[in-house]
């Protein structure tokens, strides 16, 4: 089986996106996401490693109404690994976290992650209490795990093995309280300045 | 609740951690993320009652930085109560503060200060003042029960209206001191 492209994967996810909330976490995953155009309802992060999936269970709690969609590497992920148990306490049924797996820790020298030695990100979110975690591997799975970040009862975990390739950057931007005002005005409207 | 001193003199027993529950239910705090403390026991159980917050027990403490980034991000507020030992477990997860600019509010119940009988709890209960100014957050300190519906609703203030990180430190003189006795 033929490792997936990451790029490919985030933009046939991010297409038509209606009003889904993305978080993307630091590194190589924040870069796809923007890769597949930068939008205000998209929340780049470029450090607080292993705060991504937490961020988006904040997000998914206080707009029960909206899908939200954390995007992050396995490295971000494994640097957070208890905030999936945390998940599995509250349990949202908003939440989808997506892990683009390469096994590697892209931006600091493709040094191997601990899922290269075998650890089972999607076998410890089940454990944790999601409605369904698993490991995908093939283009034709993807077509069922975006309609399920967009229909499916969560909190859902993917687990996207992807190609050991080093992309072009494509940067998001950096400044924080753009990042932060950007997001609450394109999803609060005027209630963002009321706080 | 009444008790009498040694003197029989009635006096008031302040419920201070009712008063922060009640300043934090009127600043709109809606999610309430914590790593348990003694000195919180009754908080925490007050904020489980209270069916306008969501509580979100944490495996450590810089998952609730993150969670109150998300729960502004979708015009919530959040509320993070720990003891000071997790402190130093929130050091980088700070930069979301830092660099963003998003509200924080810290509850920490102090251990380390006067009468501690845990020596393992006095390096870092003694660093805290100093990890949070470094990692950006000011600190406001509740030492006395009278005080707390002020100081809470204060720091809760600082940290909504000005989006600032604020923590407020909770002595442990107002807590107690951890006897390390059977409880019988």
């Amino acid at each position: 089986v033929k490792a997936l492209n990451r790029r490919e994967v985030v933009a046939s996810l991010l297409e038509r996106r209606d009003g889904l909330l993305v978080v993307a976490g630091l590194g190589s995953a924040a870069w796809d996401c923007t890769a597949a155009g930068d939008h205000p309802l998209t929340f780049p992060l470029w450090g607080a490693m292993g705060s991504a999936a937490m961020i988006g269970l904040g997000l998914a709690l206080a707009q029960p109404k909206r899908r939200v969609l954390v995007v992050t590497g396995d490295g971000e992920m494994l640097m957070g690994l208890g905030s999936l148990a945390t998940i599995g306490v509250r349990r949202p049924g908003n939440l989808s976290i997506v892990v683009l797996d390469n096994e590697r820790y892209g931006e600091t020298g493709m040094q191997k992650t601990h899922t290269a030695y075998g650890t089972d990100l999607a076998a410890v979110a089940g454990a944790c209490g999601f409605a369904d975690a698993r490991i995908i591997r093939k283009n034709t799975e993807i077509a069922a795990v975006r309609s399920s970040i967009y229909r499916g009862r969560g909190p859902l975990f993917f687990q996207v093995k992807v190609k050991r390739d080093s992309l072009p950057l494509v940067l998001p931007p950096r400044d924080g309280a753009h990042l932060k005002h950007r997001f609450r005005e394109a999803l609060l409207g005027e209630k963002a300045a009321a706080q | 609740v009444r008790e009498r001193t040694s003197k029989t003199r009635p006096v008031e027993v302040i419920d201070w951690p009712a008063a922060i529950h009640n300043a934090l239910k009127s600043q709109r705090v809606r999610q309430v993320s914590y790593v348990p403390d003694a000195g919180h026991k009754r908080l925490i159980e007050l904020c489980h009652a209270d069916r306008n917050m969501t509580t979100v027990p944490l495996t450590t403490e810089e998952e609730g930085i993150g969670l109150a980034a998300g729960a502004w991000l979708g015009g919530e507020r959040a509320a993070l109560l720990m003891q000071s030992s997790g402190v130093g477990n929130c050091v980088n997860a700070l930069t979301l503060a830092a660099t963003c600019g998003f509200p924080l509010l810290m509850l920490v119940t102090m251990r380390g200060e006067a009468g501690e009988r845990n020596p393992w709890q006095v390096p870092m209960g003694q660093a805290v003042p100093e990890a949070l100014r470094l990692g950006g957050v000011r600190t406001l300190r509740l030492g006395r029960a009278e005080e707390a519906s002020a100081v809470a609703n204060t720091a809760a203030k600082v940290a909504f209206e000005e989006q600032s990180a604020v923590a407020l430190l909770i002595s442990q003189q107002l807590i107690g001191v951890k006897s390390f006795e059977e409880k019988r």
